[in-house]
């Protein structure tokens, strides 16, 4: 696999302020999230990255500021490589801009990261849930989303657990 | 005109056109109970009469949490969700995994172990096409290939057992390496699939290639451009039906995809059958694969002696006070991955296959997340579909292979 040139790095880094990272041969671009949309413009038409691979959210509770990141992957078909770009998000309920209009596929990407993260994308033409019930209540890859368990009911207990364990009653 | 059954119609309404509001044209809901949909993949489509005008695929009916519940495990331990993602590539989602922890840790894997994850993951591949060309061919009415694919798939089922003790759930390909060697039965059983498979997959081609129905019913049909594959990031069988040749084993190649001579097989045409005829061309390669890697199988172990991520031998724990320790520290607290994030992908049988990882320094993955090709393809099949009859919908759905665990994770 070949290297990412430098010059769209360093063109990234000038028009969108962006800085880079390199981890195990991997190139990471970190931009703001009001220059998304014409960062991801630029890295399809421009620097060639055709493809949007995979869109991911990391969240890293209790820090607030960034509490989020948003992470895609991009990919050129004609010269083989991928570069990374995260845009970090603040606060609990964070909005950014869908990059929809550029990227169509990002269209389930960014319900998924709705449906499991919470972080809101302005402008999506169909942000629904896409994994879980439409009732589900809360985003459950987030860090202080409890993983869940079934209660042990005992002989003594029984009826108490009863009264708190989550079926449908009649 | 009737609603479709659940509280949120009027979440979709932007989605149908106008003409369903008004009642002109049909809301019919499509699974996600149906043989057809290869799982619970549940379609909402408005047809103007067998006219399908919009297809909303609804999934998420096979969601189990499996990002979630890694974090909660250790690097070992989490890999045995992997297996239940995509359960017709099993192998694969090990070895992507597995690629991910070592790229992450930076842990060097034995040149035998590379081979025969290779041979593994090629294996899975023909099983999964195997049950593909099976359940495809049904849903279009031809019923014996059924029967013929899942005699063969049987064949590479057992190999899977006689390494790992599983069928389908296999685990073997560990970080570091394999479980352990393969047994002495091992080449014997592959060089049986490599002698008989090629006659039985010319037996299905004559039952389906030639066939008048069969390619009745699949030229000019769910056709998608190259270009569109590309937009909508639809990777695998599909975009080299289209006539992209892009392959991650030729394109990014990972284990020892390097080592071997094999072509990538692709269509002009971007229909069914252009990506009926790239699955079959793609077994024979597969085939190839193998064979070149048993004959040049190295000797020598399958584990990396790096005890600090690799739990000792056996043998070694009765008589090593420093195995014993390794052994215990390995299997109760996990090894520690470095601070910081890789993204590795695979050739599945469906597409690219990747894992993005991300570590914290501590022995829990921070946070694993899949990108699986069932996913991705599926956000397509719109495009595939619309135009067509319903009775085309199904096999538009077959030729994207798409496995519901894969897709909702």
């Amino acid at each position: 696999m070949s290297k990412i040139s430098n010059s769209i790095i360093s063109q990234m880094i000038t028009r969108f302020g962006a800085s880079s990272a390199e981890f195990r041969d991997e190139t990471t671009l970190i931009i703001q999230p009001d220059q998304i949309v014409e960062g991801c413009r630029y890295l399809r038409d421009i620097a060639g990255f055709n493809m949007l691979l995979d869109a991911t959210a990391v969240d890293y509770c209790p820090a607030t500021t960034p509490r989020f990141h948003l992470i895609y992957h991009f990919y050129s078909t004609k010269k083989n490589v991928i570069i990374a770009l995260r845009i970090p998000l603040n606060g609990n309920e964070p909005e950014v801009q869908t990059i929809e209009s550029v990227y169509p596929n990002a269209n389930w990407y960014e319900r998924e990261i709705w449906d499991l993260m919470g972080i809101h994308f302005e402008g999506h033409s169909d942000l629904r849930r896409i994994v879980l019930p439409v009732d589900w209540v809360g985003h459950p890859l987030r860090k202080d989303y409890p993983l869940g368990y079934e209660e042990v009911q005992y002989t003594f207990n029984f009826d108490d657990v009863n009264k708190r364990k989550r079926y449908p009653k009649d | 005109m009737i609603k479709p059954p659940d509280a949120s119609f009027d979440q979709i309404k932007h989605l149908v056109s106008e003409r369903a509001l008004s009642g002109e044209t049909m809301l019919l809901n499509m699974g996600p109970q149906h043989p057809s949909t290869h799982g619970v993949l549940r379609l909402l489509l408005e047809l103007d009469g067998e006219i399908i005008i919009n297809c909303i695929p609804d999934i998420g009916f096979l969601h189990t949490g499996i990002e979630k519940n890694m974090e909660a495990k250790t690097y070992q331990k989490a890999e045995v969700m992997t297996d239940r993602l995509d359960y017709m590539y099993t192998m694969g989602n090990n070895l992507v995994y597995c690629l991910a922890v070592e790229k992450l840790t930076g842990l060097d894997v034995p040149e035998r172990a590379e081979y025969i994850r290779v041979i593994l993951t090629e294996l899975s591949r023909l099983q999964s096409h195997l049950l593909w060309i099976g359940t495809s061919a049904m849903d279009l009415a031809a019923m014996s290939v059924f029967l013929y694919a899942m005699r063969e798939r049987e064949m590479v089922l057992d190999v899977f057992e006689l390494v790992s003790g599983q069928r389908m759930m296999t685990t073997y390909i560990r970080p570091g390496g394999l479980w352990r060697d393969v047994p002495v039965e091992f080449e014997a059983a592959t060089r049986n699939i490599l002698k008989e498979l090629p006659g039985r997959i010319k037996q299905y081609e004559s039952l389906l290639t030639r066939n008048p129905l069969f390619r009745d019913r699949t030229r000019g049909i769910g056709i998608i451009s190259a270009d569109n594959c590309i937009r909508y990031g639809v990777t695998g069988p599909t975009i080299r039906g289209s006539g992209l040749a892009y392959d991650l084993r030729k394109a990014r190649p990972y284990s020892a995809y390097s080592c071997f001579d094999f072509d990538i097989p692709t269509q002009k045409e971007g229909d069914i059958y252009a990506r009926y005829l790239v699955r079959v061309e793609e077994m024979r390669q597969s085939l190839r694969i193998i064979e070149q890697a048993l004959n040049d199988l190295p000797k020598g172990a399958v584990r990396s002696d790096n005890r600090k991520f690799v739990p000792p031998p056996r043998s070694e724990l009765g008589v090593s006070m420093e195995a014993l320790i390794h052994h215990f520290k390995l299997w109760t607290e996990g090894f520690n991955a470095p601070n910081g994030s890789v993204y590795v992908a695979v050739e599945s049988p469906r597409g690219e296959m990747g894992v993005f990882l991300e570590g914290d320094g501590g022995p829990k993955p921070y946070r694993v997340h899949y990108r699986t090709p069932s996913f991705v393809n599926l956000q397509a099949l719109p495009l595939m579909a619309r135009g067509h009859f319903v009775a085309d919908l199904v096999g538009i759905i077959g030729s994207i292979d798409i496995v519901l665990g894969d897709t909702d994770r």
